[in-house]
């Protein structure tokens, strides 16, 4: 493929596993752990910050040799903020009922530590194409580890999938609920998102003994 | 008063920033390997949510909130300015954090470096503008509960990264799995956490639900009394009616 180097197909891949935004480096926790108790809200919020995250590096790699270092912060935070808006706007616009259920956590798309990191990190010492890839790639890690938690939190939580019951109807008792099944509605609750991530980072590690930390 | 006192417990203890919301997760994770640096960004935190909570509610009351701008002139009641409210709460965030910065390093070194080399960190800490947030979506009504909101939601914070730093102290002797040492055990003992705070929910529920069912039970009450008076009376009058024949 000439269109992608092969450093350009690494920096797309490896925050997916081994560089994963979420397990690895710790940022953007917060929104990770609060939107997660449905799929679908965990997908639109995915979007959302690959949106931001993608445009926002362009932005920032273009402007990289005119922004002076000291003020660079608050020029980061205008970019982010404006692009958050839109995407604010937009979600209000044409899915009212799930801007909702994000509420506050689209705003705090601005201050995700992963969307400031990545500026910091490589936005301001890359060009734009490659900046766009590392976005897109830190994004869709970030995502990735969302739409797992979103999955097990909304399948275990309440039997369903994107609002489908796959597991069968539990008022009528049909699927797995004529067998006796019943739904864990602990995992709904906000604990179980942190005690699920926590699992994750379990499995990650025990698979790569090369990320384990000292203590 | 008693509003300002509600409103206190329950920021800190119920709607605690990091056990029921997760807001400022990733310094309260990066910052929390010691006790005595988890209590400067811990106070920086309530420092700057105090000063910043109050000055956005000022915003959004006076400039961007639906019809704010009344106050400029009839003409100018029907703007809503509400959709610059990200962009504005986190420039007054990132200014104030400088200002503040600035002013303490003049009028207080020995603050300053305590808490100096955590507050650029706090600008893109989501607690802050997390608050502000919130503040504006909760609908808080005056000046003086906006303050106080700000306050006791960085006590709550400072709280749980203060218990988090002293476990993380603790734990670095105990026996963890390989592969959750650091950062997985963390996470599940916050979790643990904060279904330890969720208990704090029944001081509220527990206050608000008594009376009702009261309430209720007293309606019940009078509705089956009036039922078997009727009845009383229904059979007196047919036994009268019997005895009359």
């Amino acid at each position: 493929m000439a269109l992608l180097s092969k450093k350009d197909t690494s920096l797309i891949l490896d925050p997916l596993a081994d560089n994963n935004p979420i397990t690895i480096q710790v940022l953007g926790i917060c929104s990770a752990l609060a939107i997660t108790a449905e799929l679908k809200a965990s997908i639109v919020m995915a979007l959302s910050v690959m949106f931001v995250l993608g445009m926002g590096n362009v932005v920032i790699s273009l402007m990289r040799n005119i922004i002076p270092s000291k003020i660079r912060i608050i020029v980061q935070l205008v970019v982010v903020a404006a692009l958050v808006i839109m995407v604010d706007q937009v979600l209000k616009a044409f899915a009212y009922e799930l801007s909702k259920t994000l509420s506050v956590f689209v705003g705090l798309i601005i201050t995700n530590c992963i969307i400031m990191g990545r500026f910091e990190a490589f936005a301001l010492a890359n060009g734009p194409w490659r900046s766009f890839l590392d976005g897109i790639g830190n994004s869709a890690g970030y995502g990735l580890i969302l739409i797992i938690i979103g999955f097990f939190r909304e399948l275990l939580g309440s039997g369903t999938l994107l609002g489908y019951k796959v597991l069968g109807d539990p008022i009528e008792k049909t699927g797995l609920y004529a067998i006796g099944y019943e739904n864990n509605g602990f995992m709904l609750l906000s604990p179980m998102a942190l005690i699920v991530v926590g699992l994750i980072i379990w499995v990650q590690r025990s698979r790569n003994k090369a990320l384990i930390e000292e203590n | 008063m008693l509003e300002h006192v509600e409103l206190f417990f329950k920021s800190i203890f119920i709607d605690n920033m990091v056990f029921a919301t997760f807001l400022g997760m990733c310094s309260y994770l990066a910052v929390s390997k010691k006790v005595t640096t988890a209590v400067g960004l811990g106070a920086a935190v309530i420092f700057v949510l105090a000063v910043t909570v109050p000055l956005n509610w000022l915003l959004d009351q006076y400039l961007l909130r639906d019809g704010a701008l009344a106050w400029l002139g009839p003409e100018y009641a029907d703007y809503n300015l509400s959709f610059l409210s990200f962009i504005l709460f986190i420039a007054t965030i990132a200014t104030m954090v400088q200002l503040v910065e600035i002013v303490v390093e003049k009028f207080s070194p020995a603050l300053y470096n305590s808490l100096g080399i955590f507050l650029p960190l706090i600008a893109v800490n989501c607690a802050i503008l997390g608050g502000s947030l919130f503040m504006q979506s909760r609908d808080i009504q005056t000046l003086g509960l906006a303050f106080n909101y700000g306050l006791s939601s960085g006590i709550g914070w400072f709280l749980a990264i203060l218990a988090i730093a002293a476990i993380r102290e603790k734990i670095r002797y105990s026996n963890v799995p390989a592969p959750l040492r650091g950062l997985g055990i963390t996470f599940i003992i916050t979790g643990l956490m904060a279904i330890g705070f969720m208990s704090f929910g029944g001081m509220l529920t527990g206050g608000d639900e008594a009376p009702k069912e009261v309430e209720q039970n007293t309606a019940q009450k009078v509705e089956e009394d009036k039922i078997i008076e009727e009845t009383k009376e229904n059979t007196v009058s047919y036994n009268n009616a019997i005895i009359n024949e």
